[in-house]
């Protein structure tokens, strides 16, 4: 197992535009530079257990890349430079080594936090804090006859104690869980989970599905209560390509894979599935499937549901699956439907066949700049009515524009930033745009050169029916990239009493404009009930489209100084925001999941009778709870 | 039962204590000190509400019309009826245009310019709790804002815009009732002002409702202006606070419910008027005399009375209330979820207990911040010694009711510089149309020679003097209903069981529940706070099991005397109604009916209770009989028709007969 500390390669993908040639090349360049030579035929092999796992981003050993106590590589990071000055490091990203002279002023501003009050987290993971394992002596027996790969190293077992909600990543810093898994599994291959999961039935033991580690639901979290010996499943070492089927465009993948991973593999034979969640530097094939995840480009591709063809799972009955790889079937229920968001509640996601796509040949960033929020819903709206939206869309609100340009790195060139200027006067002054008004949609075309354009074309038009002035791709762009370096702020925040937490919903079209107003005017109403001294940070973003509705997507953040008891007080406010959601028509999530963090919503989400047909399939196929992470129900 | 009152009873001395009431200011001061003019040209630049889209009159009816509400609507008359959704549409626009206002700035300032001048010459002071616009200055640029007044006359909304105009606050958009519309010029210039109304029935008509439902909840969702509408439904002929009415209510409610605006605050206005307007107008009303359409060359008439004074009026803006923390445990907003919000829903039973309570807590806190003048508390001292009184009783009574309605936590406005004597004086000057002072005894006018024999005519005369003098007392019942109650339970019921006295209890508050202001499913609450305040002024004793009262006691006296043309009145209306002559009745021939019953006991001296002659007493009898199934109703194909149950009616009057002291000892004892 080599660990190669590549760039996130897959994230430099984002040049402006080109055409296909072009992009085929750099592609090749940037795979030819970090990867490990291709994988031999072997690793398609159809019985992979005797193959080496593949190559992976991620080593077995997380803590010798990412961040025990923070979102991430541990090589990429906001810092407070000596000069006083917000920097990015590392080469990982675009972002990496820049400074951005605006950002700790943003932050001073918008929350009144100081360089002076800075928080005391722990240096390190310490070891003596860790609850002592649960030994299951019968089934340890029984495991290491098997050979499968195993540990009870107190790292391997925190790093898989917990996903990256606020009050874990908070726990962390400040102190430690009260339960961890107590052991962590390395299954190989489907028939090695088989094997798992016979043995933890024999010997009554909680299995939990570890995938990427990125849950955002307090879905890995350990029953405190759970008094049996409790088991990670790590599934990143079932992490091959299987077969591709370029007739069918589909491939066979082991659910352990990771997003990047699987996207450049796949690359490299000029396909991709276009499963793009801001997350996918580090979620698994698996993970998506046990959460209904959803992608960036959506739009084009679909979600998870929409792009799995197969899925086979090890359940304490057995191991479910279809017949047959068809694209549609009547035969009573979808089957599929059980797996997909059971969020490991049912067993072990092992296999998958996906959908893949040729890579497309070109892909071009755009933006528009809207004199308010609601012109650019209005604008959305009416994109989706149409049926034309592009890769992806995305409606920021006013906050988190102004809040990109706090992210702006400085920039060499003071033409640019004249270029800039005369942007921002153009905006303000001569269209009567207010800047505490206006808001930016970036967009993402794909496909063939000819129709990108012309898609451009028609969605630009649009826009402009709504007062929509087109901002160039260079902000668009700068938008995508973001993205994934956005999720790595919330820890410098930490530094200085900052917590915060994004949360999502879904909500038809008519009540997306009620719902962000009431949402973030609850947020700010229960901060100031419970005592947060300053206004917090509360934005939101509409973050994709469909025909009846639109996903919506909430960025919450606050200072904390003067609270005793932060985490509960954070904690208070999301229900409440919740609960506002709810109250507007939002869903309980549209990709996050339920989780533990959600549960309390769920039987009125769904209704009693729901509650009950998930809880009797439950009782079938996990009779005695083996896999006891107790999310949903 | 047992946790019924405890000795140490539950109710809590913080919850009645009188709760820190606000300093006023005399609005008219400056008025009588600088240029009205001036005043009425200032600068006005009011406070708005911070996510206004600024809108013209005719863009909101615009909007209105075009709102999927509205077409939703025509949509669906046109499918029922068959006629073109245009001809609809028309006809809708035709609703807007007689419903809509047309808020101007010229108006607004003719207003404040006349206003000005009326107003001085009308009343001394117009005291303003200056807080309470603080309050209501905040809250306006926050969320939308119902300012929700309490109404017994015809000046309350002028009054409540000149104020608003008067602290830079945004004149509010009124509903009223469309009886102004026969008076063109006024209506004009009210509409200008920012009045818009509404019909008074539009009952079953749903294109009128869908409208005028749009146009209140667009207001309130653009925050274009406060909205202001009366609870109560109409003025209050009595003084006595009406039973709210709940539509209006729940139409301004609904924006909040659908998530359309965040929140939605109340503001209980209370307007306490030292001597009212149409006093005697409404006492004509009251009798069954046809009230006069209200005709422009009427209001001219009636300028007669700018000759008159009227004292003072004081306006205390009350705390503003959340829609959403009322509301909050309370309603579940899912509800809203599953059906287009465009498309009007009946309400869930949840929302309509929700929306009854509101209504009823909102008059509650208007009844709390009423201020009560000393002339009203020599009205019931007089009522209770009629014909008439020696002046030194009336004063030291006056002074001893005074004490007692301060620790029943009325809010008196009673001057602190001057002596009893020269209140009390005061007050007769101020009612001297009603009450003199002759040879040092204190008379009601109205013209009853103690020994001439009565007639219809006499009667008549002396009613209305009665009525007009019982509307003074009436602005103070609502502080003293709950001990009362309680007190004549215990003189009424079977024993001092609490048991039994609490059930006499509740019989009494359900008889009287369109009479006094109750909030829903509070009894024991009601009953805890009466036996408290008694318990306060010594009363009564509560023992384990028992609530003894000390029935020679003046409070218990004074207290029955208060209610008892309440009791009597509904006892003769029972009698009334058990007669063998009535039997299938409509509401007409009920009331003339019950008011030739009424005289004839009257003029052949059988009972003293002229107040039984009051429609408004007859009127909620009858409506709180049917609710209580003891009068059937029934809809005919020309109206409704009633049926009472003799039997029921008469176990009524039965319990409401025992055991009440007679008059004569009453009076003895006073
Ligand atoms: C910064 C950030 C951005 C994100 N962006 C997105 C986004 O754009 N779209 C989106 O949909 N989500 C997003 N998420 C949420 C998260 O990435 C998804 O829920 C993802 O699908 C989880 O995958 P994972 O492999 O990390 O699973 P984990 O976090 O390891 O596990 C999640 C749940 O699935 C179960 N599970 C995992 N693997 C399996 C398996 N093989 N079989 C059965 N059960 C399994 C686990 O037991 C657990 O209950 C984001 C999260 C973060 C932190």
């Amino acid at each position: 197992m080599t660990f190669h500390p590549g760039p996130s390669n897959y994230l430099h993908r984002s040049m402006a535009s080109g055409t296909s040639s072009q992009l085929a090349q750099r592609r090749l360049k940037i795979i030819s530079g970090h990867v490990q030579p291709p994988q031999a035929r072997e690793a398609l092999s159809l019985h992979p257990c005797s193959a080496p796992a593949a190559s992976s981003s991620i080593p077995k050993r997380r803590q010798e890349v990412l961040k025990w106590n923070g979102w991430g590589y541990n090589d990429s990071k906001f810092i407070i430079n000596k000069k006083g000055q917000a920097e990015f490091t590392g080469k990982r990203y675009k972002l990496g080594g820049m400074v951005l002279p605006a950002l700790r002023e943003w932050m001073e501003k918008t929350f009144g936090a100081s360089l002076e009050h800075r928080t005391t987290s722990r240096v390190s993971l310490n070891v003596n804090d860790v609850p002592p394992a649960i030994i299951n002596e019968g089934f340890l027996y029984d495991l290491k006859a098997t050979g499968i790969s195993y540990s009870f190293d107190t790292e391997d077992r925190v790093f898989r104690a917990h996903g990256h909600c606020l009050n874990e990543i908070f726990t962390l810093r400040e102190g430690l869980f009260n339960r961890i898994p107590d052991l962590v599994v390395w299954p190989n291959c489907h028939d090695d989970t088989l094997k798992i999961v016979e043995l933890a039935c024999k010997h009554n033991v909680c299995i939990i599905p570890f995938g990427g580690g990125t849950s955002v639901c307090n879905a890995l979290e350990c029953p405190e209560d759970e008094k049996r010996a409790i088991v990670s499943l790590d599934t990143s070492q079932m992490n091959r390509i299987l077969w591709l089927d370029e007739k069918n465009l589909t491939a066979h993948v082991e659910a352990g894979i990771i997003g990047q991973d699987l996207e450049r593999q796949l690359g490299e034979s000029g396909y991709c599935t276009g499963h793009e969640p801001d997350s996918m530097e580090f979620s698994t094939v698996g993970g998506w499937v046990a959460t209904r995840a959803s992608g960036m480009k959506k739009n084009i591709y679909g979600n998870i549901e929409d792009l799995v063809v197969h899925i086979k799972m090890v359940t304490p009955t057995g191991v479910i699956e279809k017949s047959c790889q068809s694209p549609r079937m009547s035969t009573g229920p979808d089957i599929h439907h059980f797996i997909l968001g059971s969020e490991g509640t049912l067993g072990v996601v092992t296999e998958v066949t996906i959908k893949i796509r040729p890579v497309p040949e070109y892909q071009k960033y755009g933006s528009v700049v809207f004199p308010n929020f609601e012109q650019g819903v209005a604008c959305l709206r009416e994109i989706a009515r149409q049926r034309c939206a592009p890769a992806s869309i995305r409606l920021m609100d006013n906050a988190q524009f102004q809040f990109g340009h706090a992210l702006k790195p400085q920039v060499s060139s003071i033409f640019t930033s004249f270029l800039d200027g005369l942007k921002k006067f153009y905006i303000t002054k001569f269209k009567g745009f207010d800047a505490n008004q206006l808001c930016v949609t970036t967009l993402l075309f794909e496909g063939d050169r000819e129709k990108v354009l012309q898609h451009e074309k028609q969605v630009y038009d649009i826009a402009a029916k709504f007062g929509g002035l087109a901002a160039g791709e260079d902000n668009g762009q700068r938008g995508y990239m973001l993205t994934f370096v956005i999720a790595y702020l919330r820890d410098l925040g930490m530094e200085y009493y900052l917590i915060g937490e994004s949360f999502e919903t879904s909500v038809s079209w008519d009540r997306v404009l009620d719902l962000c107003r009431n949402v973030k005017e609850r947020i700010a109403r229960e901060c100031k009930e419970k005592g947060v001294q300053f206004p917090p940070f509360s934005t939101c973003r509409v973050t994709q489209t469909y025909d009846t509705g639109a996903c919506v997507y909430f960025y919450f953040a606050f200072n904390y100084r003067g609270l005793s008891d932060p985490i509960h007080v954070y904690e208070q406010i999301e229900v409440a925001a919740r609960e506002e959601i709810l109250a507007n028509g939002g869903s309980l999530s549209h990709h996050h999941g339920v989780g533990k963090l959600r549960k309390q919503w769920l039987r009125e989400s769904i209704s009693d009778v729901g509650i009950g047909m998930l809880k009797s399939v439950k009782n079938y196929v996990d009779p005695n709870n083996i896999f006891g992470n107790r999310n949903l129900l | 039962m047992a946790a019924l009152v405890s000795s140490n009873s539950g109710y809590s001395q913080k919850e009645l204590s009188c709760k820190k009431k606000d300093e006023f200011e005399d609005i008219l001061e400056e008025r009588r000190q600088s240029s009205d003019i001036q005043y009425a040209m200032k600068c006005y630049t009011p406070a708005i509400y911070k996510g206004l889209s600024p809108c013209k009159p005719g863009t909101l009816k615009t909007a209105v019309l075009k709102s999927e509400q509205v077409q939703y609507v025509i949509k669906q008359l046109s499918k029922e009826t068959g006629e073109s959704p245009d001809i609809i549409q028309e006809e809708a626009m035709e609703i807007l245009e007689e419903m809509g206002h047309s808020l101007r700035l010229g108006a607004i300032r003719f207003f404040a310019f006349t206003l000005s001048k009326a107003f001085k010459k009308l009343f001394q002071r117009v005291c303003v709790n200056e807080e309470g616009i603080q309050r209501l200055t905040q809250v306006i640029q926050e969320h939308p804002v119902v300012l929700l007044p309490s109404h017994r006359s015809y000046t309350d909304f002028l009054l409540l815009s000149y104020i608003m105009f008067t602290y830079d606050l945004p004149v509010p958009v009124i509903a009223s009732g469309t009886d102004f519309l026969g008076m063109k010029m006024v209506s004009g210039l009210l509409r200008m002002s920012g009045a818009f109304f509404m019909r008074r029935t539009f009952h079953g008509n749903k294109l009128y409702w869908a409208v005028f439902a749009e146009y209140v909840k667009t207001i309130i969702r653009k925050g274009y202006a406060p909205v202001e509408f009366f609870v109560e439904g109409t003025r209050s002929r009595t003084s006595k606070t009406l039973t709210p009415k709940f539509g209006l209510l729940s139409i301004v409610m609904d924006p909040f419910f659908k998530g359309e605006v965040f929140d939605t605050y109340c503001v209980p206005v209370s307007i306490s008027y030292e001597r009212i307007l149409e006093e005697s107008l409404y006492a004509y009303e009251l009798l069954g005399v046809p009230k006069p359409k209200e005709s422009t060359s009427g209001l001219l008439k009636a300028r007669r009375i700018l000759s008159e004074n009227f004292g003072s009026i004081h306006v205390y803006f009350g705390q503003p209330v959340s829609v959403r923390t009322l509301a909050s445990g309370r309603i579940n907003r899912f509800q809203y979820n599953l059906v287009p919000r465009h498309i009007s829903q009946r309400p869930s039973k949840d929302l309509q207990a929700f929306v009854r309570d509101v209504a009823y807590r909102i008059e509650l806190i208007q009844i709390e911040n009423m201020v009560l003048s000393p002339g009203a508390l020599v009205a019931t001292i007089l009522l209770q010694n009629l014909p008439g009184m020696d002046y030194d009783v009336l004063v030291e009574k006056t002074l001893w009711l005074r004490d007692l309605t301060r620790s029943f936590g009325g809010f008196l406005d009673w001057p602190g510089n001057l002596s009893a004597s020269k209140v009390v004086r005061s007050s007769l000057t101020l009612h001297s149309n009603l009450m003199s002072l002759v040879d040092g005894r204190v008379v009601l006018l109205g013209g009853r020679k103690e020994e001439s024999r009565l007639t219809e005519e006499l009667v008549f005369q002396w009613a209305l003097s009665v009525l007009m003098c019982t509307s003074y007392r009436n602005q103070v019942v609502n502080v003293f209903v709950r001990p009362a109650l309680v007190a004549i339970s215990s003189q009424m019921a079977q024993s001092s069981r609490k048991e039994d006295i609490y059930h006499t209890f509740i019989f009494l508050r359900d008889i009287f529940s369109n009479e006094f202001i109750f909030l829903p499913g509070s009894a024991l609450k009601d009953f805890e706070e009466g036996c408290f305040l008694l318990t306060k002024c010594e009363v009564i004793q509560i023992t384990p099991h028992e609530i003894v009262t000390d029935r020679e006691n003046a409070v218990v006296s004074f207290l029955a005397a208060m209610f008892k043309p309440f009791v009597e009145s509904y006892q003769i209306i029972c009698k009334y109604l058990s007669n063998d002559t009535t039997q299938v009745f409509t509401e007409k021939q009920f009331s003339s009916g019950v008011q030739n019953f009424v005289s004839q006991l009257l003029v052949t001296g059988a009972t003293q209770c002229y107040e039984a002659l009051s429609r408004d007493m007859q009127n909620n009898a009858l409506s709180i009989f049917v609710q209580l199934g003891v009068v059937t109703k029934k809809q005919v194909a020309n109206g409704l028709t009633f049926c009472a149950n003799k039997e029921a009616v008469n176990k009524i009057a039965a319990k409401l007969g025992s055991k009440i002291p007679s008059e004569k000892v009453l009076m003895s004892r006073l």
